[in-house]
C-alpha cells in the first residue's frame, strides 16, 4: 500500500543511465536528444512534455500518459522538476507503475532534481482523453468512452448492434461489451 | 478536535477497507467470471478508497502511521467500520444485499462530502463518489435481477434482506463524532440521509419483488468499536496475518 511520490535520490548521487522507453509512434518525434548529465540545464516544459507523451500506460500501452489525461501539470520549482498526476481510479494498480515509468522516463532524458506529486480534484475524468488517445484505443479495439454510456458501435466491425456484458472489466477503466453482428466481444473504455 | 476527526477518517477507512477484503474473498471463485471480475473490481476500488481514508487519518493523527499501519496492525476492537460491512459473504445473494443495502448509503453520503469544509476530504469523496455510482448501480440491478429471479433466487435474497437489515441502521445513528463534524461543517448529519436511503430502497425492492421487514430495530456497536460482532476478529485474522507474523515485512 506505499503511495505518493516514489523515493527520489539527490541529485549528483551515481546511478546507471537508464534507457528511455519504447516511444509512442507519432508522439516524440521532436524529443530533442536527452540533456547531459549534471550541467544543471533546464529543458523548457514543452519538451518534457513532449518526452512524457512517450511514456505509455503501462496497461493499455496503446496510449500514452498524455492521452490518458492524468498528467495534470509541469513545472519547475527552482531546480526541481515537479509533475503533477491524477490516479484514474483510487485503486488501480497501475497508479504506482505510472509513478515509476514517470520517474524513470525522465531520468532517462537527464533530469536528476524530480518530484511526482498526486493531485485527486479535480477528479480524473474521461473527458481529458485527447482525441489522439481515443482514435488510438479504437484502432487498439477498445471502444472509447461516450457520455451516453455506452460504445458507438463495435471497434471492429463498426455495427452499432452492440450490448452490454458487464459494468465492469479486465481494468477498472473498462467495462465489457459484444458486438451482436460479429459475435465478438470487446471492451469498452467506460466514462467517468 | 484532531481526535474526533481521526476516528471519524478510520470509520470511512475501515467501512471500505472491511467491505473491500470480505468482497475479495470471492475472487476466484465466484459463481461466474463476469462476476467474479466484478467483485474484484469493486473490491480494488474500495481497497484504493481505503489507502486515502487512511492515509488521511494517519496524517490527522501525525504519530507516523501510515494507511498499512492502521490497516494491518490495528486489533478487532479498534477498528471503526459498520457491523454490516463485517458481516460473512456466505452466499452470492447475501454478498449483494450486503453491498446493495452499504452503496445505497455510500453514494449518498459520499455526494454530501463533496460539500466537506475539509477541502482533503472533499477530494477523496470526489474521487471515490465516481467509483461508487458504478457500484451501486450494480449491486441495486443485482438485487432486482436476483429478487425479482427464480423462486429459489427470490427466496435467499428475501432470506438475505431479513437476515441483514437489522445491520443497515447502524449508519444514520450519529454519536458525539459525528455531532463535532456536523459542527465543524466537515460531514452531513447521519440522519439526514435516511429519506433518500429509504426512498431509494423502496424502489429497489419493488422492483425486486422484495419485503421490507418492518421492524427497523438496528444493532450498534461497529462506528464505534464498542461491540463488533465475532466475524471481524476471523476476518482479521486472515487479513492481517503476515504482517503480524512477519512485522514490516516488504518486498
Amino acid at each position: 500500500m506505499s503511495r505518493g511520490a516514489p523515493h527520489i535520490p539527490e541529485a549528483g548521487h551515481p546511478r546507471r543511465a537508464r534507457p528511455a522507453p519504447a516511444p509512442v509512434p507519432g508522439t516524440v518525434a521532436d524529443a530533442p536528444a536527452p540533456a547531459p548529465r549534471g550541467t544543471g540545464h533546464k529543458p523548457d516544459i514543452a519538451t518534457v512534455w513532449a518526452w512524457l507523451a512517450g511514456v505509455p500506460d503501462p496497461e493499455i500501452p496503446v496510449i500514452s500518459l498524455v492521452d490518458l489525461g492524468i498528467i495534470r501539470d509541469v513545472a519547475w520549482e527552482g531546480d526541481t522538476l515537479v509533475v503533477t498526476v491524477t490516479p484514474t481510479y483510487s485503486g488501480c494498480p497501475a497508479t504506482s507503475v505510472i509513478n515509476f515509468d514517470i520517474e524513470k522516463a525522465l531520468r532517462g532524458h537527464g533530469i536528476a532534481d524530480l518530484r511526482l506529486e498526486r493531485r485527486l480534484s479535480p477528479a480524473w475524468t474521461t473527458d481529458w482523453l485527447t482525441d489522439t488517445g481515443r482514435a488510438k484505443l479504437e484502432a487498439y479495439g477498445i471502444a472509447p468512452p461516450r457520455p451516453a454510456g455506452g460504445p458507438q458501435h463495435c471497434p471492429h466491425c463498426r455495427s452499432t448492434e452492440v450490448e452490454r456484458i458487464s459494468q465492469f472489466g479486465s481494468t477498472p477503466c473498462k467495462a465489457q461489451w459484444r458486438c451482436l453482428s460479429c459475435r465478438e466481444p470487446f471492451d469498452y473504455f467506460k466514462c467517468i | 478536535m484532531s481526535d474526533a476527526l481521526f476516528e471519524y477518517l478510520c470509520r470511512l477507512g475501515d467501512n471500505t477497507l472491511v467491505l473491500g477484503h470480505r468482497v475479495s474473498e470471492w475472487c476466484g471463485v465466484a459463481p461466474v467470471l463476469e462476476e467474479d471480475i466484478a467483485l474484484a473490481n469493486t473490491a480494488l476500488d474500495l481497497i484504493g478508497q481505503t489507502q486515502l481514508w487512511l492515509g488521511l487519518a494517519g496524517e490527522v493523527e501525525g504519530k507516523g502511521r501510515d494507511a498499512d499501519r492502521l490497516a494491518f496492525h490495528r486489533d478487532a476492537w479498534e477498528f471503526r467500520n459498520l457491523l454490516l460491512v463485517e458481516q460473512p459473504n456466505r452466499d452470492f445473494g447475501v454478498t449483494m444485499m450486503r453491498q446493495f443495502l452499504f452503496d445505497a448509503w455510500h453514494v449518498d453520503y459520499l455526494k454530501a462530502l463533496t460539500e466537506s469544509s475539509d477541502a482533503r476530504i472533499a477530494a477523496i469523496a470526489e474521487k471515490s463518489l465516481k467509483e461508487v455510482t458504478y457500484h451501486v448501480e450494480r449491486s441495486a440491478d443485482t438485487v432486482i435481477g436476483l429478487g425479482d429471479g427464480t423462486e429459489e433466487s427470490h427466496a435467499r435474497m428475501q432470506d438475505a434482506l431479513e437476515r441483514l437489515w437489522p445491520y443497515a441502521g447502524e449508519v444514520f445513528h450519529a454519536d458525539a463524532v459525528d455531532e463535532e463534524m456536523v459542527k465543524a461543517g466537515i460531514a452531513p448529519d447521519p440522519s439526514s440521509l435516511r429519506p433518500a436511503y429509504d426512498a431509494r430502497l423502496a424502489e429497489v425492492f419493488a422492483e425486486a419483488t422484495l419485503t421490507r421487514p418492518e421492524d427497523d430495530f438496528a444493532h450498534k456497536g461497529g462506528k464505534d468499536g464498542a461491540r463488533h460482532s465475532e466475524h471481524l476478529g476471523h476476518m482479521l485474522s486472515q487479513m492481517q496475518w503476515l504482517q503480524r507474523a512477519y512485522p514490516d515485512a516488504s518486498w
